[in-house]
């Protein structure tokens, strides 16, 4: 491997890994903020149990995305400072953006909801939740902004072979950006959804399964209690009901909302990005069908090796089109205009370094995009099916006492999560060989491009890369193991891990205990001025 | 002079001013955890002074980075990939740090804490240095070539200034904890941090004002000669202010000893960002690394309502959890209820 493969897996396993964190902290925040204004507009426990409970997961997990978020920011002035270097004008902003008006939100007022439980009005603790939520989802923005610049260069000029930002109004409102933001949005909230699921499952399954609920003669749940565990009473029966059905909701309208995006995501791609769409579909031909099992060597340079074993017709020019009828181009009628545009080798640059002069391969790597394409639709059109499935199973009001159903909800917490990598990697690796894509759409500015080739860092060697490539790789592999051990072993501990107070209750009547949203919070002195200590 | 690209290299070095003035301190506060603290409690009497308020001093790097990735993108660059393990170690510090704060109290075992005890104090070590190390060298010089590219190899970037620049930040920061901690607890700890601080302030001030009259030998200006001064009266001020017990006003003196000494070596090396060592030709200037008009002036326009906004709803949450924590404050260790978990591990089937 040469230094551009190095940094290329390097930037694709670090920002893969961070998109990890960074869809739990979006969608579960947003849940979280919405149970905790449920709790101050009615008391009733069970939501403030809820806001500590799946705060303090998503806690766990913030500070994960926080911690891989850095590496991102230094990344590009480190490993493809030409890159950085030629968009540097345009690519800059949305990301210094990002950093002075989401960032800072988002960590400030995080601090003030973690810390300030007694300090602040409950209505001021709770409006610093959704102003951190807000900053959350601004960031979201700003960096699809910036990432949609890549794949739909707008609002520039080529000025001495850079371009130029000349209208910040096109590059913020990017049509790419506008359908990208949602989409992920929504990803980000399918991956909350199948969380609360998931977990909240298991919780009502440990119940049945220890005893303490049980099941009525008309196959209704009778709630229990069991005194010998704290907080293991019938307001927790409460919290765990009310998290599957908010969990299985929210995965399903954010299916919803990912498909309705995503369909929009799919049109602007057949005009800004052709090759990706063949590529999406391995489509060696003009076509109109969509596949839905191609077999032989997707990824061949050689069409003849691909056929398409099952194919809906007409279903692939929807996609692109919104019609029926229009022939989508395949790779063999995209490769000459390709060619004839943007030139059959690399150029004779030092830049390309021993590339230069190389043919340029303009058919992604087609196995990556075809199989990630259906992943990402797989994973998260199942998850939606699930939880649908999931609310009908448990409409009378708890979960079966199936251990393999409840392994499944728990480990069916994942299949978000791959829809959402499948997504990115797709859109990204569907892009190359370029880093900033060409576009021939006519409203986009055809010659603003550059090859991945050209991006990575002349003066850094491939053993620096490697140096580094091995040593984040081993730290996010450790920080996995240890970030996953504390969340499954707060999940398993329940609502009393997050609240210990509950464990300290005089006997059990902690629903009088329990602080009122416009209380001082009962019996606490009043200078105790560390409610979420460290 | 352009008008615009001055503006953002004092941006800049506004940004860094604010990084170190507000991370100085949980940057120092993070390795005294090790040095300082001498039980568990004291531990967590340091860590719930910063608490609140680490993640977002912490973004004033960030917005650093991309504010001079916006502004002066050549100078981003440049700087970055030269400088690039010494940022990888930056990286991987920051990394341990932030998670060793949010991980320490989640499982209640001494070796699971002392674990991330040294986490929080070499993560908050190795970052201090390095950034200082970084700053250090995009004053005094790297081997870029006609591109902005390093030559020389992977240590190329390596000199003297690097370990001065990096122990100036590693003192500053110690220093500005210990101000602080005497500032925002109360008890043992805020006496101790008192006097640490008298006896230890000329120490650990001597790297970073070595670095500031380094600059200033090289390419000193009345007015940076004059701020280096002020700087000193500053220092001596806290000294005479901490020793009198008015640790507020110390905390303050010594903030400003950080304002005049990074004006002082923002204001000498300008309009140069970052020398090259092999050729004056190759030198990154407020001209010739920055972005276009259009560019800075959009940033402008954000920054100006921007950055007081910023600087306010700070503020706010310093004065939310202005109160001194005590050990007194302390709760006891939420020692883990393993409730549920103790009972799936030991019932079967």
């Amino acid at each position: 491997m040469d230094a551009l493969e190095i940094a290329r897996w390097q930037f694709g396993i670090t920002t893969v890994y961070h998109f990890m964190m960074v869809p739990l902290t979006i969608g579960l925040g947003l849940v979280v903020a919405v149970i905790q204004t449920a709790w101050y507009r009615t008391g009733k426990p069970e939501y403030l149990r809820m806001t500590k409970f799946w705060g303090k997961l998503f806690l766990i997990n913030f500070i994960m995305g926080v911690a891989t978020g850095i590496v991102q920011e230094f990344q590009f002035g480190m490993a493809w400072s030409e890159y950085s270097r030629f968009v540097g004008d345009v690519f800059g902003a949305p990301l210094a953006l990002e950093a002075l008006l989401a960032f800072f939100v988002e960590s400030t007022f995080l601090g003030l909801w973690i810390f300030g439980w007694k300090q602040l009005k409950p209505a001021i603790h709770l409006a610093c939740l959704w102003v951190a939520v807000i900053g959350s989802a601004l960031s979201a923005y700003f960096i699809i902004v910036a990432n949609s610049w890549m794949q739909h260069p707008v609002g520039v000029e080529m000025i001495n072979g850079r371009p130029v930002m000349t209208d910040a109004w096109a590059v913020f409102t990017n049509n790419t950006a506008l359908v990208a933001v949602p989409h992920t949005l929504f990803g980000a909230l399918a991956v909350a959804g199948g969380f609360l699921l998931g977990i909240a499952w298991y919780h009502l399954w440990r119940r049945r399964h220890d005893g303490v609920d049980a099941v009525g003669a008309d196959g209704r749940v009778v709630p229990g209690e069991d005194a010998r565990i704290p907080g293991r009473d019938r307001t927790d029966y409460n919290v765990w009901i009310r998290s599957l059905r908010i969990g299985a909701v929210v995965a399903m309208i954010s299916f919803a909302g990912t498909a309705v995006t995503g369909d929009l995501q799919g049109k602007l791609m057949f005009q800004q990005q052709p090759m990706k769409m063949a590529a999406a579909e391995a489509a060696c031909h003009d076509g109109t069908g969509f596949s839905v099992l191609s077999v032989g060597n997707v990824g061949s340079k050689n069409c003849d090796d691909v056929v398409a074993v099952i194919e809906v017709p007409g279903i692939l020019s929807f996609l692109a089109k919104g019609d029926f009828t229009t022939e989508v181009k395949g790779v063999n009628s995209l490769l000459p205009e390709y060619k004839e545009k943007y030139g059959t080798t690399l150029p004779d640059n030092p830049i390309y370094g021993d590339r230069a002069g190389q043919e340029i391969q303009y058919v992604p790597v087609m196995e990556v995009t075809y199989w990630g394409f259906r992943m990402m639709i797989g994973f998260g059109g199942l998850a939606a099916l699930a939880a649908l499935v999931a609310l009908w199973i448990t409409r009378k009001g708890t979960v079966p006492e199936s251990r393999w159903l409840m392994r499944l909800a728990v480990f069916g917490i994942l299949a978000p999560f791959g829809a959402n990598a499948a997504g990115w990697i797709f859109t990204e690796m569907g892009r190359q060989p370029f880093v900033v894509a060409p576009n021939p759409d006519p409203s986009g500015i055809d010659q603003v491009f550059m090859f991945t080739a050209a991006a990575v860092s002349p003066g850094v060697s491939a053993g620096e890369l490697i140096t580094s490539l091995v040593a984040l790789t081993a730290v996010y592999a450790v920080l996995l193991v240890v970030e996953v051990k504390l969340l499954v072993k707060y999940i398993r501990g329940g609502v009393v891990s997050a609240m210990p107070e509950l464990a300290h209750a005089p006997a059990d009547e902690n629903e009088d205990e329990t602080p009122r949203p416009g209380g001082d919070g009962g019996t606490k002195p009043a200078d105790d001025v560390l409610a979420f200590a460290y | 002079m352009e008008l615009l690209p001055t503006i953002w290299f004092i941006a800049i070095a506004v940004l860094w001013t604010g990084y170190l003035f507000l991370e100085g301190f949980d940057l120092g506060v993070g390795m005294l955890m090790k040095l300082f603290a001498r039980n568990n409690t004291e531990r967590r009497v340091l860590l719930n002074t910063i608490g609140p308020v680490w993640d977002g001093n912490e973004v004033w790097l960030l917005t650093a980075g991309g504010a001079t990735f916006a502004a002066f993108p050549l100078w981003y660059a440049s700087l970055f990939s030269a400088l690039y393990l010494p940022l990888l170690v930056v990286l991987l510090a920051l990394i341990f740090r932030a998670v060793a704060f949010e991980y320490r109290g989640k499982v209640d075992t001494d070796s699971w804490r002392n674990r991330w005890d040294w986490a929080i104090a070499l993560g908050s070590l190795f970052a201090a240095f390095g950034v200082g190390a970084a700053l250090a060298l995009t004053t005094t010089g790297l081997p870029l070539n006609a591109n902005g590219d390093r030559e020389g190899g992977p240590m190329a970037w390596f000199s003297g200034y690097a370990l001065l620049g990096g122990a100036a930040v590693v003192g500053f920061s110690l220093l500005h904890a210990l101000a602080f901690l005497a500032l925002k607890t109360d008890g043992e700890v805020r006496h101790r941090a008192r006097q640490w601080f008298v006896r230890l302030l000329p120490a650990l001030l001597l790297p970073i004002a070595a670095w500031a009259l380094a600059i200033q030998f090289m390419d000193g200006k009345p007015w940076t000669w004059a701020a280096v001064v002020l700087a000193v009266g500053a220092a001596i001020t806290a000294w005479l202010l901490a020793r009198r017990g008015s640790e507020g006003r110390a905390f303050l003196a010594l903030g400003a000893f950080l304002v005049l000494g990074t004006a002082s070596i923002f204001g000498a090396v300008f309009p140069v960002v970052l020398p090259s060592t092999l050729d004056s030709a190759f030198d990154l200037t407020i001209s010739n690394a920055s972005s276009s008009d259009y560019t800075l002036g959009l940033m402008s326009i954000v920054a100006a309502f921007g950055l007081p906004l910023v600087i306010a709803y700070q503020a706010w949450t310093y004065w939310v959890f202005r109160r001194r924590v005590s050990a007194a404050h302390i709760p006891e260790a939420h020692s883990f209820l393993p409730a549920i978990a103790a009972k799936a591990f030991t019932t079967k089937g």
